[in-house]
């Protein structure tokens, strides 16, 4: 079986290779060969999970080597892949939503004559995605990390010709390069330290090493995942990460590659164990996105934009999960498995309402659409229920876990860990809320595009509604087959696992979660339900005007490194251009100018070369003479 | 010494010389072993009866396939040489002591004999130019003797005459080149040189467009190598005074000391050390005229630019392979005992060449100039490897060579394809912007100029690193700082050319690139193709090279 994982990653890897290389001639057929060869890795990935399922849960790992990627003495990574209970939960999701979405593609980008080349992106996402999540060492695991962020870049500037989404890639790389900055300066570190890159001799040898240097590296994997996974304060460039088509957003920035970082802390669970103060940083990262993202989310009418700060919000509640430790790593990958259901099921909902709008985005221009797009209201509403937590659906379990894992930190922290979680989650059902009021109630607020064609919102071609249907399934079942089926035990084996002694009972946390969500519920009722939504968005408070600016986050960073940078490097090139300018001009005119006096010793007369010759055997015999006198 | 000394030496001479012949032993040839210069030099002498016999229309087919026929079959028994062990195990000297066959030899000529196979197809191209008067034309002057724009060279070109004696002389030419670097005596280098020499000459002078240009370059080269043969064999002259035989050999063990006295007759003048050091040094500028060295280069950038653009491919690969050949034979072979004697020498010259090249070509306007100078830079690029003075020296050398001359031959190959109406646009301004125009020719010519340039993933940065290791590894730390600082200063023109090509804007009354047959094709194909497994896999080659590089004494 395990000669089938390289065969994972290979089929959208070989379809991202057909695609991009084969030109024009495949246009036609494109988006079809890639939904195929996406397909085709989700279904070896069911039957590699028929295949483990089958076995004992302490033989479940599977290890598969290709060959020596690196072969240097003393530094030697492998190609060599590790398919076990964590990875495998990553493959199904990372191969199925991913299905999903390129069949939703095919109607979305029906028009857009660049498809084929989208879906050899999207290949070769779900390729790199693949890789990051089964490689068996850091390196590896580097390579597809840097992977995904490429295509992320590609994707996101993928309509290039609007200057927007270009600058907006260019940001997405940037701010990810601070973060990939981290992990591979933790790999150096694990190198030094242990001598290795593979997750084995890395992972297994934790005990022996000082608290220090896994602090060190805890901090750096920290940064990394801050990258990826858009949290303060590496956040910045999500929101503007939506300027790339719909359905890129619904799989890159929102179910799989922004859910990375969670993936590496989990993966590392080893290390973070051992390092409580890196563990510490980790819950605080995760408190203060999870309450960011909220804010943010509140208050942008960009439908997108609303979801991305909730999306930084959901990765949050995963990110302080994964710093609570063993009590907490099952739940962060249990929510975030619900997550890329309900929220990949939330932006092709999204899509698809603006699919019918025009391609308008602000909701404020949106309104009474439930009765145009039935099925996008349905699918989008239980997509919402799901994230708000609502009882029986799959956001409910999955956050339930996470606050009361936050609470079971036990002391001071785990009170106020566990107070941000439950305010975190009414702030989200008051969003949600209001996204799902503004879009699909009240009144119609239409406005004809730049054109002046009025919308004519319609439902959605199959291809899209069908991966929303099924994705709606999920983000009603999946939390309570988890549940029941018992999600704990299948992780348990490599995370580890230990549960929480709460201060509070199961019973309270959970009457306090759906309480809250009602009040949140109820206030974006009372503002957004109960009367009319103004076209024209009004000045709002202060905290409103600043959520909409990302609270603040592009000012602080354009103040800190924007302009400081921009002085440095001025002052960089003064120096480069005074300094470092004048001694390679002087070098390069002095050898241009002896170039030129030399070059008049060739006049063209054969005595004056023959001249030349004789001077020269003249010299020679003197030297070779001069030499043996010497 | 008192005149009865010289006269009764003279006298012994005369005495000597005037022993009866039966003394003489009948030479013993091995002719399966000298077979690759014997099957090029038949093919020439075959070639020289197809002038005289074969009717003009069939002589171009006749000449192509002999001459390619003859190549192909000197390199398979060179291949089979090798296999059979002459290259390392069995490797003698053959012909009375006249020719060394063994893996420098075998090396060597096996790369001038590749290199001359792509080079006479490049000879053989005729589709590049419009056909004129019906009839199709190659490189080459309808009739060479003609006078340039003279009633009977335009009656020559209406008849369609073609000057296919470009094909033997280039078979003597690449025989000569054959022997030259397994001679192993110091006559049989003289007339190996003379054969490789005099046909190179005329070869100069037959090109199609500017005549004149041609015809000028050819009387330098000639005046010029003439006086280079002067010195060579004035040099000669001189250590045969010294050590009493022209043997290599028997040279080298009078210098170590391992033999007192040779010839009776030579006996005032033998181990006398002036005598050995000019010798040397004479025969020194021989042979560095012939790489192309500071200060012996001044004919380079003239002839280059002057001969017919094949020509100039063909010379500048196979010439240089020849010649270095047998300077290595020369220093490794007969020297070893000097070599704190040589060593500085050979660094001047070493660096001045490295630089000077280098320096030179950044204010050439020509391309075929600028080529010119660049092959004179990298001729210094070889000479480090040359000082090295270790085995590991040798291979890198021999590997350089093989890596060089698939190189040149492949970007002069493109500079003939790149024309206006005046013939070959060499100057460098018409070349702006080719690569908007033909980006293949210009992306393939980029190759060829990263490769000279000695870039990572070209077999020019498996060969400058390998000689360059060897130089540090042989004590020539500075030479190589030298010669890093000078491919520094070369890279700049190099890739002031690619810049040129690819981010110009084109003129407007820029030239054509036209489409030429296979036969250039597969030149300039197995010239990115040699390239590129070079640099990307120089491993087994580099083997090769090691394998080879143990000279016979």
């Amino acid at each position: 079986m395990e000669n089938l994982i390289a065969l994972l990653i290979g089929a959208p890897l070989l379809g991202a290779a057909v695609l991009l290389l084969g030109g024009r001639r495949l246009d036609k057929a494109g988006h079809w060969i890639g939904t195929l060869l996406a397909a085709v890795s989700f279904v070896i990935g069911l039957a590699l999970f028929a295949d483990m399922l089958g076995r004992s849960a302490d033989d479940r790992a599977l290890h598969q080597r290709l060959y020596t990627w690196i072969p240097v003495e003393g530094f030697q990574a492998d190609m060599a892949f590790q398919l076990d209970q964590l990875s495998m939960t990553f493959v199904l999701l990372i191969s199925g939503v991913g299905t999903l979405i390129h069949v939703y593609s095919i109607g979305y980008m029906e028009h857009d004559e660049r498809r084929r080349r989208f879906f050899g992106y999207l290949n070769l996402f779900v390729a790199a995605m693949l890789l990051l999540v089964l490689a068996d060492n850091y390196l590896l695991l580097y390579f597809g990390w840097e992977g995904v962020g490429l295509a992320s870049y590609l994707l996101i500037g993928f309509w290039q010709h609007k200057p927007t989404a270009a600058t907006a890639a260019k940001k997405a790389f940037l701010v990810n390069r601070v973060g990939d900055m981290g992990l591979s300066i933790a790999i150096m570190i694990m190198f030094t330290t242990f001598g290795s890159f593979a997750f084995g001799p890395v992972l297994g040898a934790t005990g022996e090493t000082s608290e220090g240097k896994l602090t060190a590296i805890g901090l750096m994997l920290l940064l990394a995942a801050c990258g990826k996974s858009a949290q303060v304060p590496l956040q910045s460039w999500l929101g503007d990460a939506m300027e790339g088509p719909t359905p890129v957003s619904a799989l890159i920035h929102a179910a799989t590659m922004v859910t990375a970082g969670v993936y590496l802390i989990v993966r590392s669970a080893d290390i973070f164990n051992a390092a409580p103060d890196a563990q510490l940083v980790v819950t605080v990262v995760g408190a203060v996105t999870l309450l960011f993202g909220a804010i943010v989310g509140c208050a942008k009418d960009d439908i997108k934009k609303a979801l991305a700060g909730s999306t930084m919000s959901q990765i949050g509640y995963m990110i302080l999960a994964a710093g609570l430790g063993p009590i907490g790593y099952v739940f962060a990958i249990m929510h975030l498995v619900t997550h890329g259901f309900f929220k990949a099921g939330l932006f092709l909902g999204a899509g698809s309402v603006m699919h019918g709008m025009n391609d308008e985005v602000d909701m404020r221009k949106y309104g009474g659409l439930r009765k145009y797009m039935p099925v996008t209201f349905i699918t989008f509403g239980l997509g919402y229920l799901a994230i708000i937590g609502f009882p029986g659906l799959s956001g409910f379990f999955s956050k339930d876990k996470i606050i009361e894992a936050a609470f079971a930190k036990g002391g001071t922290e785990g009170w106020i860990l566990g107070a941000v979680t439950l305010l975190g989650a009414a702030i989200t059902a008051y969003y949600m809320t209001r996204v799902m009021l503004m879009t699909f109630f009240g009144e119609k607020r239409w406005q004809p595009d730049a054109d002046g064609n009025p919308p004519h919102p319609h439902e959605s071609p199959k291809t899209m509604v069908i991966p929303m249907v099924l994705l709606a399934v999920g983000s009603v079942a999946a939390g309570a087959f988890f549940e029941f089926a018992g999600f704990v035990e299948w992780l348990e084996p490599v995370t580890g696992f230990a549960h929480g002694h709460s201060p509070l009972s199961a019973t309270t946390v959970t009457t306090a979660t759906v309480a809250v969500m009602v009040i949140g519920v109820g206030l974006a009722y009372v503002q957004y339900g109960r009367k009319p939504v103004p076209v024209v968005a009004p000045r709002g408070s202060l905290l409103t005007r600043a959520a909409r600016r990302d609270l603040l986050q592009d000012d602080l960073n354009h103040a800190v490194f924007v302009r400081g940078g921009t002085h440095l490097t001025r002052s960089l090139v003064y120096v480069d251009h005074t300094l470092v300018d004048g001694v390679v001009n002087g070098t390069a005119a002095s050898v241009g100018g002896l170039s030129g006096r030399l070059r008049k010793l060739q006049n063209g007369y054969a005595r004056s070369y023959a001249v030349s010759m004789f001077g020269g055997t003249a010299v020679l015999i003197a030297a070779t003479l001069l030499m043996r006198a010497v | 010494m008192s005149t009865s000394a010289v006269a009764s030496s003279v006298h012994s001479l005369w005495t000597t010389a005037a022993e009866p012949l039966d003394k003489i032993p009948a030479p013993h040839i091995e002719y399966v072993q000298l077979s690759p210069v014997l099957i090029v030099l038949g093919a020439a002498i075959v070639s020289v009866l197809v002038e005289a016999f074969v009717p003009r229309k069939g002589r171009y087919y006749s000449q192509v396939f002999l001459s390619v026929v003859a190549l192909v079959a000197a390199f398979a028994a060179i291949v089979g040489l090798a296999a059979g062990g002459y290259g390392s195990t069995k490797a003698h000297i053959a012909a009375m002591g006249a020719i060394a066959v063994d893996g420098p030899a075998l090396f060597l000529q096996g790369t001038i004999l590749l290199a001359s196979v792509v080079a006479i197809f490049t000879f053989a191209e005729r589709r590049l130019d419009p056909a004129d008067h019906g009839h199709k034309v190659d490189s080459f002057a309808a009739e060479a003797a003609a006078v340039p724009g003279s009633d009977h060279e335009k009656a020559a070109v209406k008849a369609g005459f073609t000057t296919t004696e470009v094909f033997p002389l280039a078979l003597f030419a690449i025989a000569g080149m054959l022997v030259f670097p397994a001679a192993n005596d110091l006559l049989t280098l003289f007339v190996a040189l003379e054969v490789f020499s005099l046909p190179l000459y005329l070869l100069c002078a037959v090109a199609r467009r500017k005549r004149l240009m041609s015809q000028e370059a050819a009387v330098k080269y000639f005046l010029l190598g003439a006086f280079s043969s002067a010195f060579l064999l004035f040099g000669i002259a001189l250590l045969y005074g010294y050590a009493g035989s022209v043997s290599y050999a028997t040279i080298a063990q009078v210098v170590d000391g391992s033999i007192a006295t040779v010839n009776p007759a030579l006996a005032d003048t033998m181990g006398n050390d002036a005598l050995l050091l000019i010798g040397f040094a004479m025969v020194l500028t021989g042979l560095l005229f012939k790489v192309g060295a500071v200060p012996f280069h001044m004919w380079t950038p003239d002839v280059y630019q002057g001969a017919p653009t094949p020509v100039t491919g063909f010379m500048a690969a196979a010439t240089k392979v020849a010649a270095f050949g047998a300077l290595l034979r020369l220093l490794y072979v007969v020297l070893p005992g000097l070599t704190w004697d040589w060593r500085p020498v050979m660094w001047g010259v070493a660096i001045v060449t490295m630089l000077g090249g280098a320096i030179v070509a950044i204010t050439q306007t020509d391309i075929k100039r600028l080529l010119a100078y660049s092959s004179i830079a990298h001729a210094g690029f070889l000479l480090a490897g040359v000082i090295a003075a270790t085995p590991s020296g040798i291979s890198s050398v021999l590997f350089y060579l093989g890596a060089y001359s698939f190189v040149t031959i492949g970007a002069f190959a493109v500079v003939t394809l790149v024309r206006d109406a005046g013939g070959e646009a060499t100057h460098l301004s018409k070349w702006a912007g080719l690569g908007r125009r033909s980006p293949l020719v210009a992306a393939v010519f980029a190759v060829f100029l990263l490769a000279f340039a000695g870039i990572p993933l070209t077999s020019g940065f498996s060969g400058k690193f390998a000689v360059f290791k060897a130089a540090a590894d042989g004590g020539a730390g500075a030479l190589v700082v030298v010669g890093v600082i000078s491919s520094a200063i070369a890279a700049f023109f190099y890739i002031r050319v690619i810049v040129l090509m690819f981010f110009s804007e084109p003129k407007a009354d820029g030239p054509t690139v036209a489409v030429p047959s296979a036969l250039t094709t597969v030149t300039i194909a197995a010239g990115v193709a040699v390239t590129l497994v070079l640099g990307f896999a120089p491993q087994y080659f580099l083997d090769l090279a090691n394998q080879a590089s143990v000279f016979v004494r």
